[in-house]
This record gives structure tokens, C-alpha cells and sequence, in this order.
């Protein structure tokens, strides 16, 4: 157990170093487009020049790698161009926010998702079974942008029930998570379901359980101590590696709905080349991506004693 | 004189064998309707200049409601116009040439590079497979937009751009996919005849152990050129797309949105495009995979 964590840990590291030299390598192709998005497109060449000078952009790629690892490494993410502020600054507050809303989205599609999953695993091929897969199909061919719009149709203009931007301007309001939070359900719980309903259905077809109905217990009975036990175990994993996906979900929707999170940061950064500022965020997303996998291999050992480390 | 003396059964032809493969899809109905929908949007793109009522990019009365009638009065907006007049229903239609020339272009360009890696990891196994299955878990261990957008906001907004971006985010995924299968099929007695042969490597991967994956590909393929659309809508919804004034789909609910709250008519009609092509490709793999799992 503990050389697993020892060999995951290395690999994150490993990781991590990896994929900032690429972020960095891959921003070195445009350098002077910096100073232009932080100057303006009407900056003169000198200006620019100045201003890549003043800031350091001159000094060979290495050495502005370097000087940035070990900054980060002791806990100093650099200034951020965009915003003017250190990268901490924003990046905390943002990461929260996301993880609020990327929290209640995940729970409310894996509860969902759980539940059609068992209904439609129960009996393979039947009605429900069939009215479960189409309605995943049907739900995950809408893409995040789209069901945005439709839903801010439906509860926005036509029954003026809920806000159509979740800005927080004036503190933090449930009312306006609604929206975002039924756009990344939808978008994710139908993936969830299908797992969970191939997992049931797989468990239904063992020999325990068709002892356990021949023998006379209750169905429900059948599908609650002996099924759910065993069909729960794959779908835990696919949650958790739903994360990483929900991340990009995520900029999506903080995007059509002005959410201040983690995407929408992201997202600013990218567009405007803001090195420091992506480097961290992509330090955060390698993490979390790594962090969920480990935990789903961990508690999958956990869940189903068969399988051991190796 | 010796090809003569052993009896071969005739093998139909390619084209044919094709058809009935694609024929097998009408025995699920999901597929069949999935199918239905692609025909339809292929129609609809290949036909775009009989089918549009209007130009794409001329413009009339700005923010027509559906059924509006045009600026002489002569034609009919069925599904009304945008903010600057221009004929959402052509739009419409005239995107669809777009959708359908990128994603596919660009899905069959993620296999041309990720079948190879994948072919040369699971076959070659060792250092071959540890350096491209590290870097393979590198780039997935990123979110999928992240490395879109990255890449897009880098080296700018252009379809030779969005080609690029989805073979270098799709390629690892395929890589994996690939290995897998061949990890599997190496071990098969008609691979190791074509060893004893003396067969090249490339030889053995591409065309003993490549047709033999072909199943599980092709379902993936499907699934993957749904995501693609996803892809291209969401970019062009970000504003990373297809430069304008061009008809997008995503660009045109990117530009349309702000008014969604007053005029969501504007935005709604692309979305629903988008996704039911989305929904056709989406259709077709489950309904491939069905009719696949059956024999």
C-alpha cells in the first residue's frame, strides 16, 4: 500500500514536471503575443519590447522555466498578467467556488445516475432498461452550451423563474447555482447511469443472486443485500474519474453563466496568455486528475477485497 | 497452372461486403434512426445551395421571430433572423457543411496518428510502450478543453487549427483504446503464423492485427466524431471557432446568447441542430454496438 502511494506520488510529480514544461514550451511559440495582449494591439514595437524587458520575458526560456519551478515548489505562483494581482490571490478564491458548484453537480448526478442505473440494470432489456439508455443517449448528445440555452429559455424568458447569470454580485446566492448545476447534471449523470446499469446487469446474471431469488427471498430484498453491494463497486470508480471530466464541463457553464470559478479562469487565462496564472491551473488540474484516479484504484480495493496492489 | 488446382471460394467484393455491413444496422432501431439523422444533415450540407432559402451572410430585418416574412415581403424567415437580419434557417443550413467537413476530417486524422502509436505500443510492448504510454497519460490527465482552448488561444482560431487541436488531444485517447485490443490480439495463432512467416512488423500490425480491431474502432470512431461536434460547437461557442462571418453553429449561439433572454430564438435553433447530429452519431455506435454484440 504505502509503495503504491510512493510509485502514484512519483508519477504525479513526474507528471506535473512534464506537462509545465509543455504549457511552457507551447507559450514560447508566441512570446511578443504577451506584451500585445497586455498592451493593447496598437502598443508600438518598442514599447512592447520595453515592456517584455522590464518583466523578464528576454531571459533565455530556461532560465524563466527554472526560476518559476522553484518559485512554485516554495508555495510563490508568480504575478499574474491579467488580472495584476499574484496568482494565489485569485486562484484560491476561483478553485472554491468551482468546487462548490462542481461538488453539488457531481452528487446530484451521481444520485441520479446511481438510481436509473439500478432501475435499468435490474431487468436487462425490458422496458425500463430500454427507456433509461435512450434517455442517457438523448441527454449526453446535448452538449453543455446548448442545454444552457434551452434551460435559460424554459426558466429565464418564458416562466421568468430563476436568474439567467450567476455573476454573486451581491454574495452568494443559491437561487443562481440552480441553472449551472442542472447543465452539468444532464450533461453528466447519463454516462453514470450507463455504467451503473452494465454493472447491475452483469451482477444480476451471477449464480448468488439467482440462488438468492430461487430460494425464495423478497426481490427487493435480492437487489438490496445482494445486488447494490456488488453492482456499486464499478460505478465508484466512474464517478470518480467524472471529476476530471466535469472540469472541462465546468468552463462551459462558468462561461455561459459568468460564474467566477476555476473554468472561467482558466479559460481568461488561456485567451490571454497569461503564462503564470495557466501554469498553475494546469498544476491544479494534473493534480486533481491524478489525486481522483489514486483514490478510485484505493477505494476500489477497498470496495471489492478480490483485488489487491501488485 | 497450380492457382487453378485448389478451389477458393469466391470472395464477394469489398463494396458489397460493405453494404451488408452496413445493411445489419437496420436490425436495431436506434441505430437506424441515428443513421437516418446523419443521412439527413449529410443531405442537407451536400444540397445547402438548393436547400437555403437566402444566402447565408445577406443581410434583412434584423431579429425577425420565427415565420416573419422578408424585408419585400416576398419570402418567409421560417425560423426568423439573427441580430444583424441575416436568415437563421439558411445559416442553419449552410453550417452544416462546416460541422460535417471539420469533424470528420478531423476524427479521421486523430486515428491516422493514434493507430499507429497504439499499434506500435501494444505490439512492441517495452520501451516503445512505456515512453508513449507515459506521454498518453500526460496529455489525458488533462481536461480535454483545457488542451483545447490552449492550444486554439496559441496558434489561433482557423479549421487547419481545429484539425490540429483535436488529433493532438483525440490521438492519446485512440493510442489507448488500440493498445489495448492488440495486447489482446498478439497473442492470436494467426499472428504468431505470420511471425513464423518472417512478415515484417509493420506488416503484421497493419494488416494481420489492425482489421482484426476493426469492431470496437468503428463504435468508437462513431462516438468519437459525436464528441468532436461537441468539440467544434463548444469552441466556436467560446469564440475559438470557425472565423466568422461564415455560418458556425456555435458561433452563431456564441453571438445570439446575450439576447437569449428576450429573443432566445436566435440561439435555440443552432443548439438544437447541433445536438441532434450529436444524438444521430451518438444513436449510430449504440446501435453498432448492439448489432455487434449480438453475433
Amino acid at each position: 500500500m504505502l509503495i503504491f502511494m510512493a510509485r502514484r506520488f512519483g508519477t504525479m510529480v513526474l507528471t506535473m514536471l512534464v506537462v509545465s514544461i509543455l504549457v511552457f514550451l507551447f507559450l514560447e511559440i508566441n512570446v511578443e503575443g504577451v506584451a500585445i495582449k497586455v498592451l493593447g494591439p496598437y502598443s508600438s514595437q518598442e514599447q512592447r519590447q520595453i515592456w517584455l524587458e522590464a518583466n523578464g520575458y528576454n531571459d533565455a526560456a530556461v532560465w524563466r522555466y527554472l526560476r518559476w519551478l522553484g518559485n512554485f515548489v516554495i508555495g510563490d505562483f508568480g504575478q499574474s498578467v491579467r488580472f495584476k494581482v499574484p496568482v494565489s490571490e485569485v486562484l484560491w478564491p476561483r478553485l472554491a467556488n468551482t468546487g462548490i458548484l462542481g461538488g453539488i453537480a457531481l452528487f446530484f448526478a451521481s444520485l441520479i445516475g446511481l438510481t436509473l442505473g439500478v432501475i435499468a440494470g435490474m431487468r436487462e432489456g425490458g422496458g425500463r432498461d430500454r427507456a433509461v439508455s435512450v434517455t442517457s443517449i438523448l441527454t449526453t448528445s446535448v452538449p453543455e452550451f446548448a442545454s444552457a440555452t434551452f434551460l435559460i429559455s424554459i426558466f429565464v424568458f418564458q416562466l421568468q423563474l430563476l436568474p439567467g447569470t450567476s455573476g454573486m454580485a451581491e454574495g452568494f446566492d443559491l437561487e443562481q447555482l440552480i441553472l449551472p448545476v442542472m447543465v452539468l447534471v444532464i450533461y453528466d449523470f447519463g454516462y453514470i447511469a450507463r455504467m451503473t446499469r452494465a454493472s447491475m446487469a452483469e451482477v444480476m446474471t451471477t449464480h448468488y443472486i439467482r440462488t438468492a431469488i430461487l430460494k425464495g427471498l423478497p426481490y427487493g430484498q435480492v437487489i438490496r443485500q445482494h445486488a447494490l453491494r456488488n453492482a456499486l463497486i464499478a460505478p465508484f470508480t466512474v464517478i470518480m474519474l467524472q471529476i476530471n471530466w466535469l472540469l472541462s464541463g465546468v468552463i462551459v457553464v462558468e462561461w455561459a453563466f459568468g460564474y467566477k470559478g476555476f473554468g472561467a479562469l482558466l479559460y481568461e487565462a488561456s485567451l490571454n496568455q497569461d503564462i503564470y496564472l495557466i501554469e498553475a491551473c494546469a498544476m491544479v488540474a494534473v493534480f486533481v486528475a491524478v489525486m481522483t484516479q489514486t483514490l478510485a484504484d484505493i477505494g476500489y480495493t477497498y470496495l471489492n477485497p478480490r483485488i489487491r496492489f501488485s | 497452372m497450380t492457382d487453378q488446382a485448389v478451389s477458393v471460394p469466391r470472395r464477394e467484393s469489398s463494396v458489397l461486403r460493405f453494404a451488408r455491413g452496413l445493411a445489419l444496422i437496420r436490425e436495431s432501431w436506434v441505430g437506424s434512426v441515428g443513421l437516418a439523422i446523419i443521412v439527413f444533415w449529410a443531405l442537407v450540407a451536400i444540397f445547402a445551395d438548393v436547400l437555403a432559402p437566402f444566402p447565408p451572410n445577406a443581410t434583412g430585418a434584423p431579429m425577425t421571430l420565427p415565420g416573419g416574412p422578408s424585408l419585400d415581403g416576398s419570402m418567409i424567415h421560417y425560423l426568423g433572423t439573427d441580430q444583424l437580419g441575416r436568415d437563421i434557417l439558411s445559416r442553419i443550413i449552410f453550417g452544416s457543411r462546416q460541422v460535417l467537413f471539420y469533424a470528420p476530417l478531423a476524427t479521421f486524422c486523430a486515428y491516422l496518428v493514434g493507430i499507429p502509436m497504439g499499434l506500435a505500443a501494444g505490439y512492441r510492448r517495452g520501451l516503445t510502450d512505456d515512453v508513449l504510454s507515459f506521454f498518453a497519460n500526460v496529455i489525458l490527465s488533462f481536461p480535454v478543453l483545457v488542451l483545447y482552448i490552449l492550444i486554439i488561444a496559441t496558434i489561433g482560431a482557423s479549421g487547419s487549427n481545429i484539425v490540429i487541436a483535436v488529433t493532438f488531444a483525440s490521438a492519446p485517447g485512440i493510442m489507448r483504446i488500440v493498445r489495448g485490443l492488440v495486447l489482446d490480439l498478439r497473442n492470436r495463432e494467426y499472428v504468431f503464423a505470420a511471425e513464423t512467416r518472417g512478415e515484417t512488423p509493420w506488416r503484421i500490425m497493419l494488416v494481420e492485427i489492425l482489421p482484426n480491431a476493426r469492431g470496437p474502432l468503428i463504435v468508437d470512431a462513431c462516438l468519437r466524431l459525436g464528441y468532436v461536434v461537441i468539440t467544434i460547437g463548444t469552441l466556436g461557442f467560446l469564440g475559438l471557432g470557425l472565423p466568422p462571418p461564415d455560418p458556425d453553429w456555435g458561433g452563431m449561439v456564441s453571438e445570439t446568447r446575450q439576447f437569449a433572454m428576450f429573443m432566445p430564438h436566435m440561439a435555440i435553433y443552432p443548439c438544437i441542430a447541433i445536438s441532434s447530429l450529436v444524438l444521430g452519431f451518438n444513436l449510430l455506435a449504440d446501435g453498432l454496438r448492439e448489432v455487434s454484440m449480438r453475433d
